[in-house]
């Protein structure tokens, strides 16, 4: 292998910008892990039902428009022009955090004190009601998504280094970048992120200082909607809007086993790693397997990390108390 | 208490010392079959250290625990400042004014020791968390402000060497010193401690029990103890209530509690043989 030619290098540049995308879908479930003990099954269709949200806001499609016309004999589809995208994007944001009141009040703050694997059972049903709305509120066709961000190669890049990057993918990684940033700010220098903090270190002592739950729920739910929001437009612009978004969940579990389920920076770096891992390994390896490699390799990898170190890269060591 | 200022006013719920704070009425308590607590009732009154003893399993903890709202009696009622209460939260019961710390140590232990204590501010500041979370401006003054008591109460308990520790790496005597820590910054009406003293040297303890009666005498704290070294509880304490097997079996001064037979009995086991 030619480790110093630029193919390869555009592989790797590839590998990781495509990495960035599990990483922000790993990062949904770690903060809603951390500060709940809740594995967020409904996470990639969370990305979905956003990025649904904000196409149908941008193109002005009325929403349930289906429902609708079958129960009234009409044929309505929008309601005008559309929103402009940054409108497009406020208000998308507001039906996340209003989503996330919702999954609290009727569903989570319900199932306080449960067991875990109850949780997660109740956000498999999340999962499925979620598809479900999306669907009935704005229709399983496949939509494109243009939110103005640049499209193409990168002519810079080119000149520079003879290497073909989007520029698509370049600007996902800076408002990945961004949105971790502003998360880490969040989290570590105010009263809210302080609260978080808390919660995520020991409930019942968080308690008893006086945060509230579902309050703490709530502001995490959000939280996630909006990194979902982020993960769905980057997806959606690039292979358009469509329900196998809801898929890339499934990705990123590995990332989670590679990281650590208590982990921001594992589910990053963990992003990182399987992009460019499950890249390379079909570009260099594919061929001799029959390729079609990036289906599995994600797991492969996972799995045999596993064996080794099973808390994860960053995640903290598993001590059983006795 | 009065972190804030000296010579501060008193809140004007803060009622008279000698008042009843508190007041837990036939309260029992159930886990499936195991009964926990059985119809006890007694108060505790403003301004004085109430002590809560009995042996492992007497359902002292689980006092506590009702006490602010973790678990919900079967039977019984709570009376908090003269007033019958609801069914609360944890989190609604800690705004009313009751603090606490835990058996088993319950730290943030990824924070500093600062930052510890100040999530005991919580209360304090909850208004406007929603604003400082999108725009910190006028927030940053109240920042400073609750700081400032924060490191008064870091003064009082003489832990300004490991301000910025992370709790999780600091010596089991010092956790449980920070844990009184926070508990104190929400400048509680009633501050629940549970073994603030459990597994410390004597030295550590004497400091403890040191605190524990500044914070009493200086800010007039009320506060219930539950302690197992009759010592510090002897020493420490106006008035103890004994439980065992989730009954009440003493309830008096001190000295008093000391000679009564069924105490005696239930810590020499002889009762239960
Ligand atoms: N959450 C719980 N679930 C089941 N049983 C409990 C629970 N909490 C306490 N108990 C039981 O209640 C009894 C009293 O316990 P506890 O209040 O912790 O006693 P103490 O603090 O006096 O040692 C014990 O029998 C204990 O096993
Ligand atoms: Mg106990």
């Amino acid at each position: 292998m030619a480790f110093f030619d630029v193919f390869f290098w555009e592989v790797v540049v590839s590998g990781l910008l495509a990495g960035v995308m599990y990483s922000l879908v790993a990062l949904g479930f770690v903060l809603i892990f951390k500060a709940s003990g809740i594995f967020n099954f409904a996470q990639g269709v969370l990305a979905l039902f956003a990025a649904l949200t904000l196409v149908g806001f941008q193109t002005g499609q009325v929403p349930f428009s289906h429902l609708i016309n079958a129960v009234l004999g009409t044929n309505i589809q929008h309601w005008g022009e559309g929103t402009h995208t940054f409108l497009a994007i406020v208000l998308t944001l507001l039906v996340m955090i209003g989503l996330a009141w919702l999954i609290v009040r009727l569903a989570l703050s319900k199932l306080v004190n449960q067991e875990g694997i109850i949780l997660f059972m109740a956000t498999i049903g999340l999962a499925y009601v979620l598809e479900g709305l999306g669907d009935i509120m704005w229709g399983a066709d496949v939509k494109t998504l243009d939110v103005g961000l640049p499209t193409g190669p990168s002519d810079t890049i080119i000149d520079a280094t003879g290497m073909f990057v989007e520029k698509l993918e370049i600007a996902a990684a800076i408002v990945a970048v961004l949105l971790v940033v502003s998360l880490t700010i969040f989290s570590q220098y105010t009263k809210m992120g302080r609260a978080l903090r808390a919660v995520a270190d020991d409930h019942q002592a968080a308690l008893s200082v006086g945060i509230s739950l579902e309050t703490i729920w709530w502001v995490v739910w959000s939280v996630a909607g909006i990194v979902a929001l982020v993960a769905g437009v980057m997806w959606g612009a690039k292979s358009g809007v469509q329900f196998s978004l809801s898929l890339i969940a499934l990705k990123a579990l590995p990332v989670l086993m590679l990281g650590g389920f208590t982990s921001i920076p594992g589910a990053i770096i963990g992003g990182l790693i399987i992009g460019v891992g499950e890249k390379l390994f079909e570009i260099y390896l594919g061929p001799m397997l029959g390729g079609a490699t990036e289906n599995w390799f994600a797991y492969m990898l996972a799995l045999v990390f596993l064996l080794f170190r099973p808390q994860g890269l960053f995640g903290e060591r598993i001590i059983e108390r006795v | 208490m009065a972190f804030v200022d000296p010579g501060q006013i008193r809140d004007a719920d803060a009622g008279q010392k000698g008042d009843v704070l508190l007041r837990v009425e036939d309260v029992s308590l159930s886990f499936g079959g195991v009964k926990a607590i059985t119809a006890i009732s007694f108060d505790i009154k403003q301004g004085e250290i109430r002590a809560i003893i009995g042996p492992n399993g007497a359902g002292k903890t689980s006092m506590l625990n009702v006490i602010n709202g973790f678990y919900h009696p079967q039977e019984g009622e709570i009376w908090f400042r003269g007033k019958k209460r609801k069914a609360l939260k944890p989190h609604q019961i800690a705004n009313e004014g009751i603090a606490r710390t835990f058996q088993n140590i319950a730290l943030f232990k990824g924070m500093s020791t600062l930052d510890n204590i100040m999530t005991g501010r919580l209360t304090k500041m909850k208004k406007n968390m929603f604003w400082q979370a999108i725009w910190r401006g006028p927030a940053e003054r109240e920042e400073i402000e609750h700081r400032e008591v924060v490191e008064r109460i870091i003064d009082f308990l003489e832990i300004q060497h490991i301000r910025k520790t992370s709790v999780g790496r600091l010596p089991y005597g010092l956790q449980k010193r920070v844990e009184l820590g926070r508990a104190l910054a929400a400048e509680p009406a009633l501050l629940l401690l549970d073994e603030p003293m459990a597994g410390m040297n004597v030295e550590e303890k004497e400091d403890m029990s040191r605190f524990i009666i500044d914070v009493n005498q200086q800010f007039g704290t009320t506060i219930a103890l539950i302690e197992h070294d009759m010592g510090v509880v002897m020493d420490l304490s106006d008035r103890v209530v004994v439980l065992d097997y989730g009954k009440k079996i003493g309830d008096g001064p001190p000295d008093e509690v000391r000679r009564n037979q069924d105490v005696i009995d239930a810590y020499l086991g002889v009762a239960h043989d």
